[in-house]
């Protein structure tokens, strides 16, 4: 829970940029929330010297003039937490984006405040619980239906614990009035609030062994990242970074996704607005928009709030986790995020480390993707039951300036990521889109999934993916050879690999997230898709072996049918695909009949 | 910044403080930082009677930092006193603008008197809530191909054109501000023309294509020239956006808003942060300086339930012709695509020389397709894209191993590939409405294979597909 303390009251004494200084503020602490000048902008204390407090501020200083009263609240940024988060749009400091609109217009005008959750909204509140039990942290006191398909668990703040006196009976009651009594007198509603900078606690953090879905064949394929896990994508502008973490929160298989849009525009925000809604959950059937939360701060607001929202997204995560729910944080860019840690620090006048990042930044990105994985959650676990497990993954976008990734985000980022998907900007100049380079790409994940895979996953996935990987590698190294010496240097056989890696690259790894049939991929989809181009490959290389040229089987018109697979939907993909192999097998040996 | 037209006599007094300390390049430091507000407008009286403005840009007790519009060439700390003109940094605005010339800051340089203003906006604006945004989808028809077809550009949509000096990018401006056109006719684009450091014969163009155009009467022009004061260029895109947002959503005009060149206003910037010794980050540009451009790059948009938009142009120099520069590299980190031009094209005579490669149009998806543009035009358009990209890899190839050492299939996409860049890509003036361009497209793509069309429905290609016959023996390069 939130400690607080009485409020205390100083003047300003500095305003530079979104930076504030304060004098006498003695007692303040680190991290606490600030009003500052007569607008009331919300800040946070970054500093102390004496009585001198600097703060960043959360919203634009223009205007300030020194004297003016900052009162210090007495209690650090927090988010609330408690139904009628999912569908929310929030900004950075999780103030309801629609609700500032109702206030101030189209334009964010400054010193407004809302509350996160609606204080007046009654919710359906059905106890789980009965006078005379004893409750710890995380246990379920009763259950509200957010959304249609989301039974929302309300719990007892980590941290409380005590025998309770009484509960409310079933029924409408709003965030802010108590639905449970404990002995000791406190009062527990359906809403809590949380310090946005400490973790959540969990019971134990566990293996990381189910694979998080995304649809995308180069990503569960080839590249899987576990449920709990996280991945960095970093990639120049324009490479595909933000269609990555859009597509993944359309189809991946997390119950909950938390969008953060850090830092970046703001009608990549109309377009999820727009879009999502209208979207089903293929998880619920219900709208996409009641299982995702928004955090939208974009690049042309306030630049410490930068700062804040990575922080207030994954608290919000951190929440539904508790609830024992799978959720994912998209964070787009976390770079917005570093850079925004490093133009306060140089307001600072901190001593830089490398490119002007503070030094403390690996240290603030470790802790930050450390608050990702699969826990057992708090709360008792009764008689014969299994404790109850959450999971949050994390999938960070990058933006590394040139393209270059030896920058300080991109590689702190690497040392505590389990995956990395890199965008190669070559890439998506060809329109070879996800443009993830997979020579350069890995994951860490593989050895804990393969478990899975081999149960799950349609027969021959792990041995096809190997084979995928070896493959292009003997394409990358025969292209080399064509670029210095020509193609006619090379075998037929060779130039099979050429060409089968072609159709690898093609068919297999590329996928356009904007295609109706293609977007998401099935797990048999996926493997389906493999299995025909390894088979094209066995076959052709067979026929070539007993003389068949190169040129006569490029020349099958069932190559045509296999680069158009793709576009099958999932539904018919299986039943299209038998025919294409069958074709194939004909074809090919009829080629080899001919000889030529 | 025009705003205060009081004369003397109307002024009401202000106070005067003579407390300059310091100056360094383009700032002075005040010796009381609790006069005036943060972010206001200063006027500072030389003692020979001249008068420039300044803006706070730090305040503390001990000292104020203030950036000097005009420079500070002979500016001395004893004779120089300090004003409060104005508490932020505005612009008047009003429809009697348009066909106005400005300087940088907004001071008339069309010889005529100041344009009545309905009212006063801060040239910083606010940030626009983005629930209240609405999906740019609207297409704007520019009559170019390259455009068009490939990188399409939508209403409220910010597409910057990157060049290397001495490329003709704004021919290829003027060329879209002349053809653009919204589907809905009666719609006029009005144009916000905000110039950062241009020189004299680039500002007589625009002015001369826009009155030649006709567009001469709804045009808005901010101009700062290579001779004019360089730290007013910091205002310059700002005042052109301000008076763009309140014709496109108080007057319900659609705005193209062009700012030229992007690349001194990185500059000016740059000077400031180096005068207050900020740490420099990459090539000496200021770390904030992401956050910066996208206080001006974000402007642009549409509202839900408003009628009109902010289309934004920026234009700038790659310095040595490098995209991963910091300007082109944190304006293509903020922009919704950009347009490439291509030295080699403009050496082969190609105009206009856009080179799609690197281009890109992020909202393309949602301005093109069946209702909108035609239901063929993404595919056609993925088609051409890598058919040329293997044009060009096979013409990488040709000058390792000779062109008869390319096979039969590798010619037909190299002579693609060139006919593609000249008639395609170099269309000369001439503009080509979508249709046409995609006609022009189906042309191309049929002097391919047709089972090499993979990216395009089999509907789509039997209805628009038309096999050339062999010509005979065409000569490749
Ligand atoms: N999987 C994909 N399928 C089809 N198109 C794609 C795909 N991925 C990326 N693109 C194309 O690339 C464009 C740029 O992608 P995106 O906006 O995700 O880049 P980004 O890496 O987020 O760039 P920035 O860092 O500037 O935000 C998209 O607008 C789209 O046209
Ligand atoms: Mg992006």
């Amino acid at each position: 829970m939130v400690q607080t303390r009485e409020p205390i009251t100083g003047k300003l004494c500095l305003v530079s940029g979104p930076m504030i200084g304060a004098s006498g503020m003695l007692g303040v602490s680190m991290g606490e929330m600030l009003r500052v000048g007569s607008l009331g902008l919300i800040g946070e204390v970054i500093r102390i010297n004496g009585d001198t407090v600097y703060a960043q501020v959360f919203e634009d200083t223009g205007g300030m003039m020194l004297g003016e009263p900052v009162t210090s609240l007495g209690y650090p940024l927090s988010v609330e937490l408690g139904p009628g988060l999912l569908g929310g749009v929030f900004d950075g400091i999780q103030r309801p984006l629609e609700v500032l609109r109702a206030m101030s217009g189209d334009f964010i005008a400054r010193g407004l405040t809302a509350p996160a959750l609606d204080r007046a909204k009654k919710w359906g509140f059905t106890p789980t619980v009965k006078a005379g039990q004893k409750v710890v942290g995380g246990d379920v006191l009763g259950t509200v239906q957010e959304t249609r398909a989301f039974m929302h668990r309300v719990l007892v703040p980590p941290n409380v614990s005590g025998v309770i006196k009484s509960v409310v009976e079933a029924g409408e009651y709003t965030v802010e009035q108590p639905v449970v009594v404990l002995e000791d007198g406190s009062e527990l509603a359906m809403m809590q609030r949380w310090p946005v900078k400490r973790p959540r606690p969990v019971v134990r953090k566990l293996p990381a062994n189910q694979p998080f879905i995304t649809g995308q064949r180069v990503l569960d394929c080839i590249f899987p990242v576990a449920l709990g896990g996280s991945a960095v994508v970093p990639g120049g502008f324009g490479t595909g970074k933000t269609v990555v973490e859009q597509t993944l929160s359309k189809y991946c298989n997390a119950d909950i996704i938390v969008y953060v849009g850090c830092g970046e525009r703001g009608n990549e925000m109309a377009d999820v607005l727009d879009e999502f809604p209208a979207l089903t959950d293929p998880k619920t059937g219900d709208s996409l928009m009641n299982r995702t939360i928004l955090v939208v701060n974009t690049s042309n607001m306030p630049v410490a709030a930068r700062e804040a929202s990575v922080y207030s997204g994954i608290t919000l995560a951190e929440y539904y986790r508790d609830q024992g729910f799978s959720v994912a944080i998209m964070a787009d860019s976390s770079s917005r995020w570093a850079e925004a840690l490093r133009e306060i620090s140089s307001r600072l006048e901190e001593m830089p480390g490398e490119e002007g990042y503070p030094t403390y930044l690996s240290a603030r990105i470790a802790e930050f993707y450390e608050r990702t994985g699969r826990a057992e959650v708090l709360g008792t676990v009764a008689e014969g039951e299994e404790p109850r497990q959450g999971s949050m993954t994390l999938v960070a976008a990058v933006s590394p300036a040139g393209g270059d990734f030896s920058e300080p985000v991109t590689q702190t980022s690497l040392r505590v990521a389990g995956g990395f998907w890199g965008l190669d900007a070559s890439l998506a100049y060809r329109r070879h889109y996800p443009a993830i380079n997979w020579s350069v790409s890995y994951t860490l994940y593989l050895e804990t999934l393969k478990p899975w895979f081999r149960d799950n996953a349609p027969k021959g996935w792990l041995e096809n993916r190997q084979r995928a990987m070896e493959l292009l590698q003997r394409d990358a190294e025969m292209q080399e050879i064509v670029q210095l010496v020509g193609p006619d240097a090379l075998q037929d056989a060779e130039r099979l690999i050429l060409e089968t890696g072609k159709m690898v690259r093609e068919v297999f790894l590329q996928q356009n997230a904007f295609s109706d049939n293609d977007a998401f991929s099935s797990l048999e989809k996926t493997g389906g898709l493999l299995e025909t181009l390894l088979e094209f490959y066995d076959l052709s290389k067979n026929a070539i072996e007993n003389g068949v040229t190169l040129n006569r089987i490029m020349a099958l018109p069932v190559r045509e049918d296999i680069a158009r697979l793709r576009n099958e939907s999932n539904a018919d993909f299986a039943e299209k695909r038998a025919t294409v192999c069958a074709r194939m097998r004909t074809d090919v040996a009829a080629s080899a009949t001919k000889k030529g | 910044m025009t705003g205060n037209n009081q004369t003397p006599a109307e002024a009401p007094l202000r106070a005067e403080y003579w407390d300059l300390t310091y100056i360094s390049g383009p700032l002075v430091f005040l010796k009381n930082g609790g006069r005036f507000p943060s972010g206001a407008i200063l006027e500072l009286t030389m003692a020979n009677g001249e008068i420039r403005q300044g803006q706070v840009l730090e305040a503390s007790t001990s000292h104020a930092v203030v950036q000097v519009l005009q420079g500070t060439q002979g500016v001395d700390v004893k004779g120089t006193s300090v004003s409060l003109k104005q508490e932020a940094a505005t612009i008047g605005v009003s429809t009697a603008l348009l066909g106005r010339r400005f300087n940088g800051t907004g001071v008339p340089i069309d010889g005529l008197p100041p344009a009545v203003v309905d009212k006063e906006m801060n040239i910083n604006g606010a940030p626009m809530n983005p629930v209240a945004r609405n999906k740019p989808n609207d297409f704007i028809e520019t009559g170019v191909s390259a455009i068009d077809e490939f990188n399409t550009l939508v209403r409220g949509q910010k597409l910057p054109i990157f060049f290397g000096s001495g490329l003709p990018a704004n021919e290829v401006a003027n060329l879209i501000v002349q053809q653009a056109r919204t589907r809905d006719a009666s719609e006029q684009f009005v144009v916000v023309f905000g110039a950062m450091g241009i020189t004299e014969r680039e500002a007589d163009y625009f002015m001369r294509s826009f009155d030649e155009g006709g567009q001469g009467g709804r045009v808005v022009a901010f101009i700062n020239k290579a001779n004019d004061p360089a730290i007013e260029r910091v205002f310059t895109p700002r005042c052109a956006l301000t008076v763009a947002e309140y014709l496109a959503y108080e007057m319900d005009y659609q705005v193209l808003v062009i700012l030229t060149d992007m690349t001194s206003y990185c500059e000016a910037l740059r000077q400031v942060s180096s005068a207050r010794e900020e740490i420099p980050g990459r090539r000496g540009y200021p770390g904030y300086m992401y956050t910066d451009l996208s206080t001006i790059y974000e402007r642009a948009g549409r509202i839900r339930g408003r009628k009109g938009s902010v289309t934004q142009m920026p234009m700038l120099t790659m310095p040595d012709d490098d995209i991963t520069h910091p300007i082109p590299d944190l304006t293509g980190y903020i922009t919704e695509g950009q347009i490439v031009l291509s030295r080699s094209l403009h050496r082969q005579g190609v105009f206009p020389p856009v080179d799609i490669i690197p281009c890109l149009s992020r909202l393309m998806n949602n301005g093109i397709g069946e209702g909108r543009t035609r239901g063929d035009h993404r595919q056609v358009a993925n088609q051409l894209y890598s058919a040329y990209a293997q044009g060009l890899d096979i013409r990488k190839l040709m000058t390792i191993i000779g062109e008869d050492a390319l096979s039969d299939m590798d010619k037909k996409f190299l002579k693609f590939a060139i006919k593609f860049e000249r008639e395609l890509i170099g269309q000369g003036w001439t503009r080509r409405t979508i249709d046409e361009s995609l006609d022009a497209s189906w042309k191309l793509l049929s002097l391919l294979p047709r089972a090499e069309l993979t990216r395009i429905d089999t509907k789509y290609v039997d209805q628009y597909y038309q096999a050339e016959e062999e010509t005979a023996a065409t000569p490749v390069s």
